[in-house]
């Protein structure tokens, strides 16, 4: 077991756990935060991003003990005090969601993306959200929840 | 079905000097970790036969960019994304942006490293065929000091390469001798996004008028490790850029790769499709 302490969400967390353990387990597990999905558990599908000292990850691929000493941001942490963030309001208002399980990754991708780029261009746009696979859209919805989050101010 | 993850041992050294010290106490025993995109996808389905890990990802040690008159030398734990961000790079070596561009999605990028991308050894890894156009060296690092050695002569086989139990990546270097070059590279998958190759291509050559006067060919899937295309660049090195010389490089190329069949791909179609890369490369030469 190792102990390992990060920032979640503004909260900070002392937990022990075997050191291999995936991020996305210690975050659905032990700290009961599950909108964080499991997808692929192979890092392909984007499911289980979070940020990582502001750098998407998927949290499936992150050994427990190399987020110690980490800020991390799941899904809960995007909305303040009850709040929608815009970009969540703009994948409600677009239709960008619908079984709901690629959603929290998308959001989180599409956080990364307008922090990198403000104003993305589609190929932008379909780049920073190529590892998020959605089996339900056909994606035209996400790509126009991003742009109108982007026009919106989303930040 | 998923591993246990409490059967793993894994412990974060604080400096690199430390890693080495365990690595050299006790060889074999230990596998180093970076990004965790390859080793962690083991975990995930219960493939990872590894049980004791050493993280190196924390090291800022093995992550780093250092620009020179004459190379540039990237740290093993350099990441996708640090590497498409330098400029010195961009404007060096093309092939190494494009191929770090499509490792893998933006959060795999953030995570995977360089140095992680050669050491699994895959035979279709994204990077290895740049590396090997542009002659990079590699850097071996243990707790009796550094060895470098030609990065075509690093992959031995299957999975296998030139380091030894104590040893870990310390860099890759690239010289910077490429201006006036042609370049070239292409990954040919099932999308952009994400794929492992079916086979891939990178070449430079630079021309005097119409004469090839240098040129190196790097492939991955071509055969059981990345290479480099010895004689396909013999066969072309000082030729006249013409119908023959493109007739003769496809024939060399073809005779000197070994593709397999396998669930991505069939030897037949890796070996055509090579041979139309480097067709492609070689009419655009013509230009």
């Amino acid at each position: 077991m190792a102990n390992v302490k990060f920032n979640v969400n503004g909260c900070e967390k002392s937990i022990e756990v075997p050191p291999m353990k995936r991020l996305l387990d210690v975050l659905r597990e032990d700290l009961h935060l599950t909108g964080t999905k499991e997808g692929c558990g192979e890092g392909e599908c984007g499911a289980c991003a979070v940020l990582l000292d502001g750098e998407l990850v998927n949290s499936c691929l992150v050994p427990a003990l190399q987020a110690n000493g980490a800020r991390l941001c799941t899904i809960e942490g995007v909305s303040t005090e009850g709040r929608l963030h815009p970009i969540q309001r703009c994948f409600l208002e677009k239709g960008g969601a619908q079984c709901g399980i690629c959603t929290p990754g998308m959001i989180l991708a599409t956080h990364h993306l307008l922090d990198k780029y403000p104003e993305p261009t589609m190929e932008q746009i379909q780049e920073g959200l190529a590892g998020n696979l959605c089996r339900c859209t056909g994606y035209m919805r996400i790509f126009e929840a991003v742009q109108k989050a982007a026009a919106g101010g989303a930040r | 079905m998923r591993s246990d993850a409490a059967l793993f041992e894994l412990e974060a050294p604080a400096t690199l000097d430390a890693v080495l010290a365990q690595i050299a106490a006790e060889p074999g025993k230990f596998t180093a970790i970076a990004g965790g995109t390859e080793l962690m996808v083991a975990l995930g389905t219960g493939r990872l036969a590894q049980r004791s890990l050493l993280s190196i990802q924390h090291l800022n040690e093995l992550r780093f960019i250092g620009v020179e008159d004459d190379a540039i030398h990237i740290g093993a734990g350099t990441t996708f994304t640090d590497i498409r961000r330098n400029a010195a790079i961009a404007e060096n070596f093309p092939l190494l942006i494009q191929s770090a561009s499509w490792t893998g999605s933006v959060a795999n990028q953030n995570r995977g490293t360089l140095g992680g991308n050669i050491c699994n050894a895959s035979p279709a890894a994204d990077t290895p065929p740049a590396l090997l156009a542009y002659g990079a060296t590699v850097t071996l690092i243990s707790a009796i000091g550094k060895r470098s050695l030609p990065y075509s002569d690093f992959h031995l086989g299957y999975k296998r390469t030139a380091l030894r139990p104590d040893e870990l990546l310390h860099s890759i270097s690239v010289p910077r001798e490429f201006d006036g070059y042609r370049q070239y590279i292409r990954k040919v998958g099932t999308r952009n996004a994400q794929a492992i190759s079916k086979v891939a291509l990178a070449c430079v050559a630079r021309m005097e008028g119409d004469v090839i006067a240098d040129i190196r060919i790097g492939a991955a899937s071509l055969a059981d490790r990345p290479v480099r295309c010895g004689a396909a660049e013999a066969a072309l090195l000082g030729r006249r850029i013409d119908e023959a010389a493109i007739r003769a490089g496809r024939a060399t190329l073809a005779s000197e790769a070994k593709p397999i069949d396998d669930i991505r791909s069939t030897a037949m179609y890796r070996a055509a499709v090579a041979e139309n890369l480097l067709e492609e490369f070689l009419r655009s030469l013509m230009i």
